[in-house]
């Protein structure tokens, strides 16, 4: 990749793209957009790269360290249920960022949540990072509220029947982290262990924490 | 973010039935179509923003909007819904796509 590229324009940066795959009519218009606010001054191309590299520090690896810290510790997790954003700034000494307000939700044996935005791939990136292509996708959006436990099942949860379930949608101001149920055999483990069994599907809701090896 | 202070409180408190209302929208709307003149319980207040239909178009997105979390139960949703009848679906709208639903008031 060079580190400059030619748009007919007279500055001089690192191209900013997500890749190479076919460009779409939204990245076009995202691409004329950024690159006139740049032109105009508004931003510069350093404030866009440092904010995709904010947003992209963040990874899975931070929600599994909260839920195991919720497993171990039942005082936190009444108070991260009841304040997520202090709660999690004053333990792991991070900044939650003010684009949105985190909700936690959590599984139980009988209850399950599993979340969606079905307008557009709302996420809960201040804790989890980047979202998945699949959540994205126009058919995990459309088919988890119409299908939940067909969609589940393809995701390897097998819901009992008995289970009830509760989909979540995204819409507006409110991110939502799942704290999935913890696995059987894990009383002796201390957090860092317990962390290495959450995936980011269980903070979803879309997967189970792993079984102890 | 967008929170904001209102003037008023929440018209809604949880366990308040409600309707979504059942009106088109244009632009940028957060109030998914499949709800629409949908029947909910409201389970919270999650607190007041600047209202997004109007902070997308540059606006001061004002008055500000009371958000709720709204369940619907899943067999009201979809009529050829296959899961257990107590499968539920939560979602946020806020109050000025919101009926009280207990007298039928259209507003």
């Amino acid at each position: 990749m060079s580190t400059t590229h030619d748009h007919g324009r007279d500055h001089d940066h690192a191209p900013i793209s997500d890749g190479d795959s076919p460009v779409s009519k939204h990245e076009v218009l995202e691409t004329a957009l950024r690159e006139l606010l740049i032109e105009k001054g508004v931003i510069t191309a350093e404030q866009v790269h440092a904010q995709i590299d904010t947003m992209e520090s963040r990874n899975p690896g931070l929600g599994a360290k909260i839920v195991a810290r919720a497993w171990s510790d039942p005082g936190f997790r009444a108070r991260l249920i009841a304040e997520p954003r202090a709660t999690i700034e004053s333990a792991f000494g991070i900044d939650m960022w003010k684009v949105a307000e985190l909700v936690v939700l959590e599984n139980t044996d009988d209850l399950h949540h599993v979340v969606v935005c079905t307008l557009c791939s709302c996420y809960p990136r201040m804790v989890l990072g980047p979202p998945p292509a699949w959540y994205k996708s126009t058919a995990y959006r459309a088919r988890v509220v119409r299908d939940p436990r067909g969609v589940l099942e393809e995701f390897g949860v097998d819901l009992p029947a008995a289970t009830k379930l509760r989909v979540v949608d995204s819409t507006a101001d409110m991110r939502f982290l799942v704290i999935p149920v913890r696995p059987d055999g894990t009383d002796g483990m201390d957090e860092a262990a317990l962390a290495g069994l959450v995936t980011r599907d269980s903070m979803i809701g879309t997967g189970s924490a792993k079984q102890p090896v | 973010m967008t929170t904001a202070t209102a003037n008023l409180p929440p018209r809604f408190t949880p366990g308040t039935i409600v309707r979504v209302s059942g009106r088109g929208s244009i632009g940028h709307c957060r109030t998914p179509h499949y709800l629409r003149g949908q029947i909910g319980e409201v389970v919270s207040v999650e607190g007041c923003f600047r209202d997004p239909e109007r902070i997308a178009y540059n606006r001061p997105g004002l008055p500000p909007q009371y958000l709720y979390r709204v369940r619907f139960p899943q067999t009201d949703l979809w009529p050829a819904y296959g899961g257990d009848a107590t499968d539920m679906l939560e979602a946020n709208v806020y109050e000025n796509w919101l009926e009280s639903a207990d007298t039928g008031t259209q507003e």
